[in-house]
């Protein structure tokens, strides 16, 4: 017996995307700006959100941060000192967020209180790279102690970024980290990705890094008057 | 490792549209992966074989058609594929682009039924 073909044509991850599309709905309504930081395990995106949120609430901003990781609450610990209200999801293993895990941890937040919303993802160059947060920003971190091939190594998650961060930078002259080839692959991967320098450590091109969050904060706003 | 979470969503999406199509017995499931998905289709093959057990999809094949990807090139204003997956630029002109147009799928395409 001949088979018959049915054609079904559905993404296989709808339900989150569906979600993810309510979540950047309401992200919208409420006026938050959203980043999703994706990167390797210890590329620094918590220590660099450490001085983020300081810095952010600081200067009179309202930030909050959701940090996503496998096993235990470490992180969230480090960046509660912030003084800025923060959550931790934990995966239970799983290597990635999505945005079901998200919503489930809004619960109780007004998100109206805040003006900007980070999401540490798990560390993960692959997993993080089909699920969608709702985010209006993500960021891929590249740390100067991983070599200047990762871009061309993970292609799909570079080129799903809006942004990168190369971090550590106060590290690269003993790793003899090659500039110029870092950002070679990052835009072979992603034509015109807007590149930061920063160390968490030092705060070398922290100020770059906040005028970049404002500016596409304000940007984000003004899109929003056009809804 | 989160294979084995998208091959559940492809049972789960298959078994959904066999219902759908009165029954039967799946031979072939047809996905479509881009190859900027994040997802590996040997890694989804063999996770396909847990996630199938003990499903209406038992018994049944995976087969993972590999998209390639897609550019709209700003300059000659047609879609094309790049030279390869590390250098996004149009294989006529050489514009670098990240209008990406295919590549990033993930999607059950069809089943087979007997
Ligand atoms: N030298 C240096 N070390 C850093 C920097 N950022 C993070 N680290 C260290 O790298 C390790 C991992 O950093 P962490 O922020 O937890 O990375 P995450 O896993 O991406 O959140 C920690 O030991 C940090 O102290 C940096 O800019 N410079
Ligand atoms: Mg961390
Ligand atoms: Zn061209």
């Amino acid at each position: 017996m001949t088979p018959r073909i049915l054609e079904v044509r559905k993404g296989v991850l709808k339900k989150n995307d569906e979600l993810a599309a309510e979540l950047r709905a309401r992200f919208r309504a409420a006026g938050v700006f959203t980043v999703n930081l994706v990167s390797s395990p210890g590329a620094g995106k918590t220590l660099l959100l450490e001085r983020t949120l300081a810095a952010l609430a600081d200067e009179g901003a309202r930030p909050a941060a959701l940090v996503g990781d496998p096993e235990t609450d470490n992180d969230a610990r480090r960046l509660a000192r912030s003084g800025v209200p923060v959550r931790q999801i934990q995966t239970h293993g799983v290597c990635h967020l999505e945005a079901a895990m998200v919503g489930n941890n809004l619960a109780q937040w007004d998100l109206a209180g805040f003006d900007y919303l980070f999401i540490e993802n798990v560390g993960n160059l692959v997993c993080t790279t089909s699920y969608d947060l709702g985010e209006a920003l993500r960021v891929v971190f590249l740390a100067v102690t991983e070599g200047e091939d990762k871009p061309l190594k993970y292609p799909g998650l570079f080129n799903s970024a809006d942004a990168a961060v190369v971090s550590k930078c106060d590290l690269a002259a003993a790793c003899e980290f090659d500039r110029d080839a870092a950002r070679t692959n990052l835009h072979a991967v992603r034509p015109g990705l807007p590149i930061l320098e920063t160390s968490g450590k030092t705060g070398t091109g922290m100020s770059e890094w906040l005028a970049y969050l404002r500016d596409r904060r304000r940007a984000f706003l003004e899109s929003g008057k056009a809804w | 490792m989160h294979e084995l979470s998208i091959a559940r969503n492809v049972v789960e999406i298959a078994t959904e549209a066999l219902r759908d199509a009165g029954g039967g017995t799946v031979s072939v499931v047809r996905v479509r992966v881009g190859v900027l998905a994040g997802v590996a289709p040997e890694a989804l093959t063999f996770c396909y074989e847990i996630a199938i057990r003990g499903t209406p999809l038992e018994g049944s094949q995976l087969l993972v058609e590999v998209a390639p990807v897609v550019l709209h090139c700003p300059t000659c204003d047609r879609d094309a594929q790049p030279p390869d997956i590390c250098h996004l630029e149009c294989p006529v002109c050489g514009t670098a682009t990240a209008d990406v147009r295919g590549g990033r799928e993930l999607e059950v395409e069809s089943i087979e039924v007997i």
